[in-house]
């Protein structure tokens, strides 16, 4: 089976991905990790404002089958929450890169995404 | 220890379940679940013991090691029945078919995953001790066991087999033959679904299954179909070292025939005459989240009064259900209750155990 890797993502060991944009880190659970959990019906989300730390759990997510925690790749506050979520959790499973994402940060120190595992680590990891 | 496996290689997701390495989703949880209600789906479970009892006692041996009046049993019926010990607690549960007078072997009995070889020396230590003739032979690993469950399951496997499958009532048991290969075609099953259940040959595993042409479901389907109507999962709703539990606690009093002599019988007497303290109940939760095992159960106080021992998102009803053991003044009536989910208390109420109409 071959999983989307998107070239413009860095990645957690623990399955979530993170992306850069305008200053803002996007995060959320990457293709192979909703294919793992399968359908997925529950994501418990954290507060705008609420603050963060590198390799937290900062929410849960449930499918039919099996619980999972949500890390933080980096550190910061939570900007945005995706909403969306709360009544459509599928959308994890449908766009886990798209609509599926879980939350926004400001970074404490964007540096700290470099950190992070590469499209190619990421791959070697997983395959 | 390695998995046992079963006779058809499946290309999916597996998960130890009960010693055995077993498909646990194909497609999706979902798609599968919806599938069997809608449709048709089939379901390998080749994992299910397999144990044939024959012999000039074997009619007796099995009435002393189950719950129900095996002696009901005309050839090529089936019945539900609990398997106790001597203070009543579940071991197992289990299907006792008498097999067709066509067949060499009067009974078998289905234990649970993982159980077979228990049952097997469990069956063969209590002839002995009470010096009855019969012939136990356990052939887990002789029979392949697949479920074909939905609405339109007479249509897929009728096409399939020469069994006038109009003719099999619920619980029925007849000789056959599916994509050619001898078979034994039960109308049983575990999703609440009309459908039927077919053992074949090992070997011949593969073709039979690969004949079935309808959507494969796995064990996660499996357990949401089975949850949705309140099926006990042995090992998890009842176990004797976890969740000891007597049937009449776990909702299924109707398989227990203490007019029969059985393993068990004094001690579920006394439980028929007092009521059990605890009930087996469903729970709706009215708050987001997904009720899980093990998940604690209190009173609108926020004091313990039980736990969980099954749940999930059901599919069909697109809401959060859990089974579990309550005090017996929770069931028959809705009350509300909370389930603690992650240390937070989350509004629900009581049900039956059955959440389909």
């Amino acid at each position: 089976m071959s999983f989307e890797i998107p070239d413009d993502c860095r990645y957690l060991e623990s399955h979530e991905w993170a992306r850069t944009e305008n200053g803002t880190v996007r995060v959320g659970i990457t293709d192979f990790a909703q294919d793992e959990l399968g359908d997925v019906v529950f994501v418990e989300l954290p507060e705008v404002g609420d603050a963060v730390g590198i390799e937290d759990a900062f929410g849960v997510i449930e499918s039919i089958k099996a619980v999972s925690d949500i890390y933080a790749p980096v550190s910061g506050t939570v900007t945005g929450a995706n909403e969306t979520l709360i009544d459509e959790p599928e959308l994890v499973n449908e766009d886990p890169y798209g609509d599926g994402w879980m939350i926004e940060l400001d970074p404490d120190d964007e540096a700290d995404l470099e950190d992070l595992l590469s499209p190619e680590e990421y791959r070697e990891q997983i395959e | 220890m390695s998995l046992r496996t079963p006779p058809v290689p499946h290309d999916t997701k597996t998960t130890d379940f009960g010693g055995w390495e077993m498909p646990v989703e194909f497609d999706s949880i979902r798609t599968e679940h919806e599938a069997v209600r809608e449709r048709v789906g089939k379901f390998d479970v080749s994992h299910m013991g397999e144990i044939t009892v024959s012999g000039p006692d074997a009619e007796r041996l099995l009435q002393r090691l189950t719950t129900s009046d095996v002696g009901a049993l005309d050839p090529s019926e089936s019945q539900y029945a609990a398997i106790t010990d001597e203070h009543g607690i579940m071991l197992d549960d289990t299907i006792v078919y008498r097999l067709p007078a066509d067949q060499d072997e009067a009974y078998l009995f289905i234990p649970n995953a993982g159980h077979d070889e228990e049952m097997y020396d469990r069956w063969v230590d209590h002839r002995d001790e009470w010096g009855l003739d019969a012939t136990v032979t356990n052939r887990t690993e002789e029979y392949a066991m697949f479920a074909i469950q939905g609405p339109d399951s007479p249509d897929l496997l009728g096409a399939e087999t020469n069994v006038d499958l109009s003719e099999l009532s619920r619980m029925d048991v007849v000789s056959g033959t599916v994509a050619g290969t001898d078979s034994l075609v039960a109308r049983t099953g575990y999703t609440g679904e009309q459908g039927f259940e077919v053992l074949v040959p090992w070997d011949e595993g593969g073709t039979v299954w690969d004949a079935l042409d309808c959507q494969p479901c796995g064990l996660g389907a499996r357990d949401t179909l089975r949850l949705e109507m309140g099926f006990l999962l042995s090992g998890q709703d009842f176990d004797p070292e976890e969740e000891p539990r007597n049937p009449f606690e776990a909702g299924i009093g109707f398989a227990v025939k203490l007019d029969t002599e059985f393993v068990g019988r004094a001690a579920l007497a006394g439980v028929n005459v007092e009521g059990p303290e605890e009930k087996f109940v469903g729970v709706r939760l009215e708050e987001r989240g997904v009720p899980r095992h093990g998940y604690e159960v209190q009173n609108t106080d926020g004091e313990r009064i039980g736990h969980l021992t099954s749940g999930t998102m059901s599919p069909t009803l697109g809401e959060p259900i859990g089974l579990g053991y309550l005090p017996a003044e929770y069931a028959g009536e809705e009350r509300s209750v909370r389930v603690l989910i992650r240390d937070e208390p989350k509004k629900a109420h009581t049900t039956a155990p059955r959440f389909l109409p």
